[in-house]
């Protein structure tokens, strides 16, 4: 097959930063990356993309996992006629060895366009365009390797986690012993959607949330501690000679609960809203406490549909050995609820502001907190209920 | 089918790709420093160390690619890496002679170390015209043309805080766009064009109709098709009409392009949460390179960088001087597109008198 020409794409070869266009063309000895090439100049020249809905196309029992794709000038492009994305539940962390990710290499090279992303925004491993003959054969010798594809459509999506203990200092919980205990789980939930919409669970070791778990997930599940900040005071001199105590470190406090004498660092852990900060910046003298859990918050979403939102507490700290069967009891009750209530294409936090917080905490049988709240309510539209009549 | 069809297995644990050091060091680190840009250290309690070499990659990976980076993996870190929740790949090693040679061989082949501590790492990123069909813009090459540009402060020249970038070829916003320091967003500008012809066939009419949050969309007969039509006032470009229903179609080559949203983050440091805000609302599609969105960015990270005090993110700094200064300081135009008008626009209003004159 002779190459095509592609003028505006090259410009995207210069400059230092790695180029897309370049990976492309890496993959180009397969037909589909040649013709993926030709398409995207198209859209390059034309300014609009050429793919078109996606089909329901997939592995045989499974609703998700698969996305169809099919582009709309297929008389131009026939290599890219079929084009489904194939995603693969990554295992936690991103970790792998060489040998694993050449046996990938391998099988999408005989079945596949030779072109993936690593990673998706979910968090899988994206294989990007094959045809629908090649699907049940990718499956399965994807299976073989041990791997199973992630999640798609209405149903529970690939969970995800940051690095936690396997290479943090600051995890507050097996982050990725928890994604990987509730990814087993939920195996049926997560490849066959029978949710009103998509749900998600994300796990962050401590609240620098390296997995943005806030701003993207159903239920996300942040580290943290309830005991006092660790404090090695000798180390505090030795620290970076960059750092001054005052305006780097005290005077940045969220709630002003630090206090600097010139020699001594002092913190009053009561008012210590666990904001990771100071432990940020000195972080080779102070740690987390050693009384350590997760703090559980529901209900984030993008825009789509009615506006969108960052998660709320639900519940405030969880010791760390009870964080995977607080999130199965949390999920399940969800599930019962939501699932059987909300609307179609309506996500958790959404079905929340329809029914009212309140409501939905009786229904999922959790007590309420003044944690959940930013401040009491202000309005005094209150729906008491009628049986509280005297 | 075969009998052995292996179904639900899960993904691999994790235990069979770390290297024996994390094994060891599970849940036992002590610390980290980094020695250089794109370089983590970190110490265990009794003393072991392993060094994370960080190198940016495009997201889309060829499979030479990924063959490339196991060789090197092989050669420097026993085989062993990981990627991060931003795209970049990282090698772990425990040799400490390898890190400097390992660091060459990555940036000889074009995938530049650095994306640590205050400053810019990769743009997370979405499908664009690569893939998807809802795609107001591209996604790669516009997030290409920024890191070229912005390429120093990933590699070598420091902002004052972290400053995270993401990017969204349509409000599905794929991945956590909305609570970055700085967001682009690709926007449609024009009206659902309707194929009335054949609506009927491809969508169910009453869930179409349901999918509008607006309730702009009306069911309706046309030239003796059952239909819908759109009420102009009432659209706002969403797409959530063109997700349920083919038949309505939003892209357009002059109208679609992006907006520019600041000052989010998704870290508890110091500040909550918080939503990246409106700074932009158009900026037009202009492939390859985007000069004018190019150019948006870098003058707003600039003027960050002059203006924010060590650590604070885009934020933080815009709420210490106010909204009023940011536009001041940006030249960035305020509109009235900068106004919410949505469900809870009420509660971005000002209501009290505190205002630097
Ligand atoms: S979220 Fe916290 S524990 Fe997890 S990698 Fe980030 S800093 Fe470490
Ligand atoms: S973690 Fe945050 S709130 Fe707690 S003492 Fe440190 S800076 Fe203050
Ligand atoms: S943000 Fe929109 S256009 Fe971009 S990949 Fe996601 S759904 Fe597609
Ligand atoms: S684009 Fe959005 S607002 Fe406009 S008709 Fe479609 S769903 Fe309604």
């Amino acid at each position: 097959m002779t190459e095509r020409q592609t003028p505006l794409l090259d410009e995207l070869e210069k400059g230092p930063w790695p180029s897309f266009v370049k990976e492309i063309k890496k993959s180009r000895k397969n037909p589909m990356a040649e013709d993926l090439l030709g398409i995207l100049e198209r859209s390059y020249r034309e300014k609009i993309g050429h793919w078109k809905h996606g089909g329901i196309v997939g592995v045989m029992g499974y609703g998700g996992g698969v996305i169809g794709r099919y582009t709309d000038i297929p008389e131009d492009f026939p290599n890219v006629a079929h084009f489904h994305t194939i995603r693969v539940n990554q295992p936690a962390g991103w970790f792998y060895t060489s040998d694993v990710l050449r046996k990938i290499c391998d099988i999408w090279e005989r079945r596949g366009s030779n072109i993936t992303n690593m990673h998706g925004s979910t968090g899988d491993m994206v294989l990007l365009g094959t045809t629908t003959d090649q699907l049940e054969p990718i499956f399965s010798e994807l299976t073989e390797l041990g791997f199973d594809l992630g999640g798609s459509g209405s149903d529970l999506r690939t969970p995800s986690c940051c690095n936690g203990q396997a290479r943090c200092e600051w995890a507050c919980y097996d982050t990725m012993g928890a994604c990987y205990a509730i990814t087993q789980e939920y195996q049926d939930e997560l490849h066959r959607p029978a949710f009103p919409y998509k749900y998600k669970n994300k796990f962050a070791g401590c609240p620098n949330d390296c997995v943005a778990s806030v701003a993207r997930s159903d239920l996300s599940i942040i580290g943290t501690w309830k005991d006092s900040i660790q404090i090695d005071q000798a180390a505090i001199k030795a620290h970076h000679s960059d750092i001054n105590m005052v305006d780097d470190v005290t005077s940045r406090c969220p709630t002003g609960c630090m206090k600097w004498d010139g020699a001594k660092l002092s913190i009053d852990n009561a008012n210590c809203v666990k904001c990771m900060h100071c432990i940020n910046v000195l972080n080779r003298a102070l740690a987390p406490g050693k009384e350590r859990g997760a703090t559980f918050l529901l209900g984030a979403k993008a825009p789509i549909v009615g506006g969108a939102l960052l998660a709320s507490v639900m519940v405030p700290f969880v010791p760390a050995d009870e964080v995977v069967d607080t999130i199965k009891e949390l999920n399940e009750a969800i599930w019962d609820d939501w699932g059987e209530n909300g609307k179609n294409r309506e996500r958790v936090g959404e079905y929340i502001q329809r029914i009212g917080m309140g409501n939905f905490l009786e229904r999922i049988g959790l007590a309420p907190v003044p944690q959940m709240v930013i401040h009491p309510r202000t309005n005094p539209y209150i729906f008491f209920e009628a049986s509280e009549e005297e | 089918m075969c009998a052995d069809r292996k179904t639900d297995i899960g993904p691999p644990h994790h235990d069979k790709f770390l290297p024996p050091i994390i094994k060891n060091n599970y849940g036992k680190w002590k610390y980290h420093e980094t020695p250089q840009r794109g370089v983590l250290l970190h110490v265990g309690e009794k003393g072991d160390k392993l060094w994370s070499v960080r190198a940016a990659t495009a997201r889309i990976a060829s499979i030479e690619t990924i063959r490339l980076f196991a060789d090197i993996a092989d050669k420097f870190s026993d085989g062993y890496l990981r990627w991060t929740s931003r795209n970049n790949v990282e090698f772990l090693i425990t040799d400490e002679s390898k890190v400097k040679p390992c660091i060459q061989k990555l940036e000889a082949e074009g995938y530049p170390v650095g994306g640590t501590g205050n400053g810019l790492t990769n743009i997370v990123h979405t499908q664009g015209w690569v893939h998807c069909h809802s795609a107001a813009t591209d996604a790669s090459g516009v997030v290409k043309a920024l890191m070229d540009d912005l390429f120093p402060y990933y590699h070598d020249k420091e902002l004052p805080g972290k400053v995270r970038i993401a990017f969204a070829c349509c409000l599905n916003m794929c991945g956590a766009v909305h609570c970055s320091d700085i967001a682009l967003l690709g926007v449609h500008r024009r009206l659902p064009a309707i194929k009335h012809d054949i609506i009927a066939k491809q969508c169910e009419i009453p869930s179409t109709v349901a999918a509008c949050p607006t309730g702009a969309i009306r069911p309706k007969t046309v030239d003796g098709h059952q239909s819908v039509e759109v009420i102009e006032e009432q659209c706002m470009y969403c797409a959530n009409c063109f997700t349920v229903c083919p038949a309505m179609t939003l892209n357009d080559p002059e109208m679609d392009g992006l907006s520019i949203w600041v000052g989010g983050k998704v870290s508890n440091a110091r500040s909550e949460p918080m939503f990246s805000k409106l700074a932009i609302p158009y900026i037009p599609n202009e492939p390859p390179r985007w000069p004018t969105a190019v150019k948006a960015v870098r003058n707003i990270v600039e003027t960050y960088a002059k203006g924010a005090r060590k650590f604070e993110r885009v934020g933080e700094w815009i709420e210490r001087i106010g909204w009023p200064a940011f536009f001041d300081q940006t030249g960035i135009e305020f509109t009235k597109y900068h106004i919410d008008d949505f469900t809870h626009a009420g509660e971005t209003f000002k209501r009290s008198a505190q205002l630097r004159h």
